[in-house]
């Protein structure tokens, strides 16, 4: 396990170091870009909806019995931008394009297409890793930046349609305004980028290290998967700490 | 004497020297103490049974492997040093071709030059048909490594190893898998880049056929050892029972009509 982490953590660093090449990668990266936001974009927008939706009918009704019906949007509004969406799209994101990344790269590795690049003086960590880890950290953010305002109007829409709440949508969205800030949203976003850190250099860490024919590559996604997701909930108390500590 | 000497400047190709080399896996030995030179522009075969070590061996001559002990240098610089790829361009050409599948021929073949920004793209494009034509692959450029034959890819790969202009090029079992006209291909292209280009070229195989015929120097590696070291002729009159006993491996099957006698008979129906 130590020596999982520690290959993590080396190649993280050979990452960061690879940095000033990013400009010379960035068709590779638009690429990744495109798997990242464009493709995952229906899936967000379907999930965010319905989780501000079901976010909105599970606090709706309590609030109403209470009579803080006009609390709900900052309820429904914090919850999803500081934590929901966040942890929502990174494990989507983990399973859509981390497991493919992984199996990839995995599949590379096997078939001695990542030694052939190593024989030709390509780095991989430089061809292979840091477009993805580029286009992961810019992705991500974004796609939680639209899970939130999508999972808002769906909290919206529930809150507006549901009879024991069955408030308006001004006083859904006025109720928003006064809670949320653009602070929160940034909260959000941020702990989106550290997340996709996570995912990014855990599933490329795992394809590169496969070992073995096609049950190899099997292993390797179902790795890269768990253990991205087990970090990003495990992470996401320490993100969180972090970040109020700076409110 | 320095286990690296520096290369001849006066020789295209570079030589190539292993020193002691062992290696093993989960503590079961499958290199060991392995000593032999490549001399520059020679073309050197490495044959051996199949699980003798030759794969393992010709990943150690480019850095793809660790070694346990020992040491290896190409060109006078010890491989695994970071300047070794840096000062000497030495190509790969894999069993499987090892063609990145999400490129196209063109850009697989072009990918050493793109990558390290050593051409513009035009100049790119026409070096790739032309080391492609080389290797007899035409109208291919677009194609993905998936739509060609075994073969194309293995020349493909070829192609790619060649748009390096490498001082030394390493071949892995380069006629495995393909039928006996692609092999005389592959086989006569090997020497001739050899003889034209002066490349010193170290050829893994089990294929005794091409190996005697393109070798000048060549090696026996049997269960990690090197059992015969020399020129054609003089491992060819090694004493070593099991260099015999590999060299001599043949079908010995019963001549037809031995074996009809064995065969059972069937009564005919009217």
């Amino acid at each position: 396990m130590f020596q999982d982490a520690g290959e993590v953590l080396m190649l993280l660093w050979r990452t960061f170091r690879a940095l000033p090449c990013a400009w010379r990668q960035r068709r590779k990266v638009f690429e990744q870009l495109f798997e990242v936001g464009n493709a995952s974009l229906l899936m967000a927008c379907v999930l965010s909806l319905f989780i501000g939706g079901v976010l909105a009918l599970q606090t709706g009704p309590v609030l109403a019995e209470r009579g803080l019906s006009n609390f709900i949007g900052q309820v429904v509004g914090l919850s999803l931008c500081r934590e929901l969406a966040p942890v929502m799209m990174a494990i989507l994101v983990a399973g859509r394009v981390g497991s493919a990344w992984a199996a990839e790269i995995g599949s590379m590795t096997v078939y001695q297409e990542v030694d052939a690049l190593r024989t030709m003086n390509i780095d991989p960590v430089r061809y292979l890793v840091l477009p993805r880890m580029i286009a992961i950290v810019v992705g991500l953010p974004v796609l939680v930046l639209f899970s939130v305002l999508v999972g808002w109007v769906g909290g919206a829409f529930i809150a507006y349609l549901n009879y024991q709440v069955g408030i308006s949508f001004h006083a859904y969205f006025s109720s928003l305004r006064n809670g949320v800030d653009a602070w929160d949203v940034l909260h959000g976003m941020a702990k989106g980028a550290g997340f996709a850190v996570i995912i990014g250099i855990i599933c490329c860490a795992q394809g590169l290290s496969t070992i073995g024919g096609p049950r190899g590559i099997g292993r390797t996604v179902t790795k890269a998967v768990v253990n991205s997701i087990a970090f990003i909930l495990l992470l996401d108390y320490f993100f969180t700490r972090f970040l109020m500590l700076l409110d | 004497m320095d286990p690296c000497p520096p290369p001849d400047p006066n020789q295209r190709g570079i030589g190539l020297s292993v020193r002691g080399l062992c290696k093993s896996y989960d503590g079961h030995p499958v290199l060991e103490d392995i000593n032999f030179e490549v001399r520059p522009g020679e073309l050197f075969v490495i044959m051996g049974p199949s699980g003798s070590g030759k794969t393992v061996l010709l990943k150690h001559l480019i850095g793809l492997e660790q070694p346990d002990a020992g040491q290896i240098c190409v060109g006078g610089v010890p491989v695994g040093s970071p300047e070794m790829l840096d000062r000497h361009r030495v190509a790969m050409v894999f069993q499987s071709g090892a063609l990145l599948n999400s490129l196209t021929v063109g850009e697989n073949v072009g990918l050493y030059l793109s990558e390290h920004r050593l051409k513009p793209p035009e100049e790119i494009r026409r070096i790739v048909a032309e080391k492609l034509a080389l290797v007899g692959l035409k109208d291919v450029e677009d194609k993905m490594p998936s739509e060609l034959s075994g073969g194309m890819r293995k020349r493909a790969a070829l192609a790619r190893a060649l748009v390096m202009d490498p001082q030394l090029i390493l071949y892995d079992e380069p006629t495995s898998e393909l039928d006996p006209l692609i092999a005389v291909t592959i086989g006569e292209e090997i020497l001739r880049l050899n003889r034209r280009m002066g490349v010193t070229s170290v050829v893994v195989t089990h294929e005794r056929e091409l190996a005697f015929g393109i070798a000048h120097r060549m090696a026996i590696l049997f269960q990690g050892r090197l059992l015969a070291l020399g020129t054609p002729e003089e491992v060819r009159a090694s004493p070593h029972p099991e260099v015999q006993r590999f060299l001599q491996a043949g079908f010995h099957f019963d001549s037809p009509s031995e074996a009809n006698q064995g065969a059972p008979h069937h009564e005919k129906h009217p």
